[in-house]
């Protein structure tokens, strides 16, 4: 019954988002002014009714209903209950219901909260969140629908993929897809401001707090599966630069741009032209992300069953979007007024710079990602772009951008002067000179990227924090200082720390460099030495779950002669899939970790083992938590502000 | 500076930004792609030791043999020609005998194939596309039926 009521909801949720997108656009063709406030009320019914039909499908895997083909093929009655909720989002149909369901919620929060927005900018972009919506409910209904039952109701379900019962998959997909959907409602305004005329920088002002948003839910969702790969692949890589990981960085990219040249648009009136191409282009490749993971054109743990009706269909969607938000663009954008005059030394400058790099990096990702795919269409050659390429590209491409970023900080906007810019930096600039130097003289023959790395990443640490402590510190005693600093604006903070959150990245990064890596085959009492730390095998023992059982391997860690920590990784089979997964085992001392991978037994009763020192390894995951962080204080920072002037236009009126 | 020629100058360092990133793609994409490859396909296109590339197929049933220190050697087939692989390192969860396999090296001087990565990528069916795209070419697929 949930489930037919849920199949219901979703039908009417493609209906009610029809109206939400005609009602609108029918309004600006005849100027009737009442079609407009159908697309609030509207957006909020298909929120409700999605949310609905998302949660019966929630109620049905939690409720083990095999009578459901999804549950079925995707669920096990004895899962842990929280494995039996995120088997919703862990094959095809749940995870595209998961992805309309972030659009509506995108949808209604803005029918909700945006009622200070112009009447006519609200409802158009409405509109657009709307077709958006019906496209894709459509493509559900009528390709992947979750709620088809099968007629002999089976009494057990065929399990969730093991890789997939982690609690990092809990969490990542559904942060992920806020992100990468939460963009939609970036491209909605973009194409609202295009089709009403009205690029100004009140529009950036509207659009900023939900690009912000999204943002901060890619940064971290992106960063989780990072490091979910991290420790569950068991080679302690943490980015393989795989088609479906670049199929989530490329709209970070574009988002981080359009996020800048928002800054630009809201405080200075220029690049509105731009900005909002950016838009367009940061939530068309959300699509494209969505169309290379979905269509089963890729394999991975990420691409589920592939049918060829499917990657038509979404193929389809991506044209029509890409094609005609393009296409509106081309018509619109040449009637736009161009914005303000600044000179190229200047915080404008400084911010164009930053999308120029961001894009060009969004671009090598683009083409190393679909170079591939064309040529297979093309000549029939399959070939893989691997992470050489990236590194080739990226390296160059990623490094003028983090030099330039403590220069933009601390420009003045319209124009800036080069020489009191020194002048402030110049601790940032001694700090990394002098680490350079530092890790030269002290390593023989050790890696040549690493240290310029430190350095990038010490001048950029110090370099970001230069804006605070001058604004807090410059004059006057501590005290006052501190009472300075916690007055300061919290968007201030907010650049501060997302910006020290990329020198944090940098330094990690950098860090694996000095990764030391042994593989050894260990039977009982065998220890390894690495790092100052002794591993010694202690103990195999079995275990038994509800639905694996697994074979732990029991490893002591100590340091002078003192037991520290105790490992145990785990070799296990799922009962009904049969399918083997490893669990790697760790110990973080401070922000680096010791990592324990299994590998097979061998024919004389010895296991191999592989163990990692992964120095400052946890920073790479802190960096994005910390741009998010970032991200957090500057979006209270504006929704404070908007109350504020609020608040005082009412006092005035009375 | 006029307005004209700032706007000039922006275009300018645009334009030349832009240029160097698109030639710094093609350059990195002219030496780092590396092509997958069948045994079959070996046989017929005579690769140079040393060059680097994607070998797939089956693992050969009966042929994976374990030494000490992790060392693997393994026969990977697409059911007409099959290559000898040596691999030192952790195999995969998924690695199993008669299961489709990728594995990243390149040939040596005696023909056999040496792999610094084994991959386990997979869908939910354990085969790998490009793998399954090799069977069906020597017609050994076994059709699209569930493992």
């Amino acid at each position: 019954m949930i489930i037919e009521l849920g199949h219901f909801a979703l039908i009417l949720a493609f209906a009610v988002s029809i109206v939400q997108f005609a009602g609108p656009l029918f309004a600006v063709k005849t100027g009737d002014q009442r079609l407009f406030s159908i697309a609030p009320h509207a957006a909020i019914l298909q929120a409700m009714l999605v949310v609905g039909c998302f949660a019966a499908l929630v109620i049905a895997f939690a409720k083990s209903d095999f009578s459901v083909a999804l549950v079925y093929q995707h669920s096990h009655s004895l899962q842990p209950f929280i494995y039996k909720l995120t088997s919703v989002w862990g094959n095809h149909e749940g995870s595209m219901l998961l992805w309309v369901m972030v659009l509506s919620l995108f949808g209604g929060a803005v029918a909700i909260m945006g009622r200070d927005m112009p009447h006519d900018l609200r409802s158009v972009t409405l509109a657009f969140q709307g077709l958006i919506a019906a496209v894709f409910t459509g493509f559900i209904l009528f390709t992947s629908n979750p709620f088809l039952r099968q007629v002999n109701a089976p009494f057990e379900g065929k399990d969730l993929n093991p890789i997939l019962q982690d609690p990092g998959l809990a969490i990542h997909p559904p942060m992920l897809y806020l992100g990468y959907v939460g963009f939609s409602i970036c491209f909605s305004f973009a194409g609202a401001a295009l089709l009403l005329g009205r690029v100004d920088n009140m529009w950036a002002k509207f659009v900023r707090p939900w690009a912000l948003l999204a943002w901060i839910f890619l940064t971290l969702g992106i960063a989780m599966g990072s490091y979910w790969a991290y420790y569950i692949l068991g080679w302690g890589g943490w980015w393989f630069w795989d088609p479906v990981e670049n199929a989530s960085l490329m709209p970070w990219l574009a988002g981080t741009a359009f996020l800048h040249s928002a800054i630009v648009m809201e405080k200075r009136g220029a690049l509105k032209v731009w900005t909002v191409l950016l838009a367009i282009l940061t939530f068309s490749l959300s699509l494209m992300g969505t169309f290379i993971v979905r269509s089963g054109i890729l394999t991975s743990v990420h691409t589920f069953a592939s049918d060829p009706a499917r990657g038509v269909f979404i193929l389809g969607i991506l044209v029509l979007f890409v094609g005609g938000s393009l296409a509106l663009f081309a018509w619109r954008a040449p009637s736009l007024a161009h914005g303000g005059l600044f000179a190229p030394v200047s915080r404008e400058g400084a911010l164009v710079f930053n999308n120029l790099f961001l894009s060009a990096s969004c671009l090598a990702v683009l083409v190393g990602t679909l170079y591939p795919l064309l040529l297979e269409a093309i000549t029939g050659d399959k070939i893989s772009v691997g992470p050489p390429f990236f590194v080739a590209t990226m390296l160059p491409l990623t490094i003028p951008l983090a030099l330039a970023m403590p220069f933009g900080q601390n420009l003045a906007w319209k124009r800036g002067a080069f020489l009191g810019l020194f002048q402030r930096l110049a601790l940032a600039i001694f700090a990394a000179v002098f680490i350079m130097i530092i890790v030269f003289a002290t390593q023989q023959n050790g890696p040549v990227l690493a240290p310029i790395g430190l350095g990038l990443g010490l001048f950029l640490g110090v370099g970001s924090l230069v804006d605070v402590f001058n604004r807090s510190f410059r004059g006057g005693g501590i005290l006052l200082g501190f009472r300075r600093a916690f007055g300061l604006p919290l968007s201030a903070w907010g650049t501060t720390i997302a910006h020290f959150g990329v020198a944090l990245f940098i330094v990690g990064v950098s860090m694996t460099a000095y990764d030391e890596e042994k593989v050894a085959s260990m039977t009982i009492n065998d220890s390894i030495s690495l790092h100052g730390y002794r591993v010694t095998l202690t103990d195999f023992r079995n275990n038994s779950e509800a639905n694996y059982r697994e074979a732990i391997t029991k490893f002591d860690v100590s340091t002078g002669g003192v037991k520290v920590a105790v490992l145990e990784p785990s070799k296990r089979t799922y009962i009904m899939s049969r399918s083997p997964t490893s669990q790697t085992a760790r110990y973080t001392i401070g922000f680096s970790q010791i990592y324990v991978a299994l590998g097979d037994s061998d024919n004389f009763g010895a296991t191999s083992v592989r163990i990692y020192w992964k120095p400052f390894v946890l920073l790479i995951w802190l960096g994005p938590a910390a741009m998010a962080l970032g991200g957090l204080l500057s979006l209270l920072d504006r929704r404070l502000r908007i109350g504020v002037a609020k608040r005082a236009e009412r006092v005035v009126l009375q | 500076m006029t307005r004209k020629k700032r706007r000039f100058l922006t275009i300018a360092f645009c334009g030349i930004v832009l240029s160097a990133a698109i030639g710094l793609v093609l350059i990195a994409l002219k030496q780092n792609i590396t092509f997958f490859r069948s045994p079959a396909d070996i046989a017929l296109l005579s690769i140079q030791p040393g060059v680097r590339f994607r070998l797939g197929g089956l693992v050969e049933a009966g042929s994976v043999v374990k030494n000490v220190n992790n060392a693997t050697q393994f026969n990977v087939t697409d059911g007409t020609k099959s290559l000898k692989v040596s691999f030192d390192g952790i195999l995969p969860d998924l690695f199993r005998e008669g299961q489709g396999v990728v594995s990243e090296g390149s040939l040596q001087k005696d023909g056999s194939f040496k792999a610094d990565t084994v991959l386990a990528k997979h869908d939910e069916n354990y085969m790998p596309r490009e793998v399954a795209d090799a069977l069906k070419k020597q017609g050994v697929w076994q059709g699209d039926k569930k493992l």
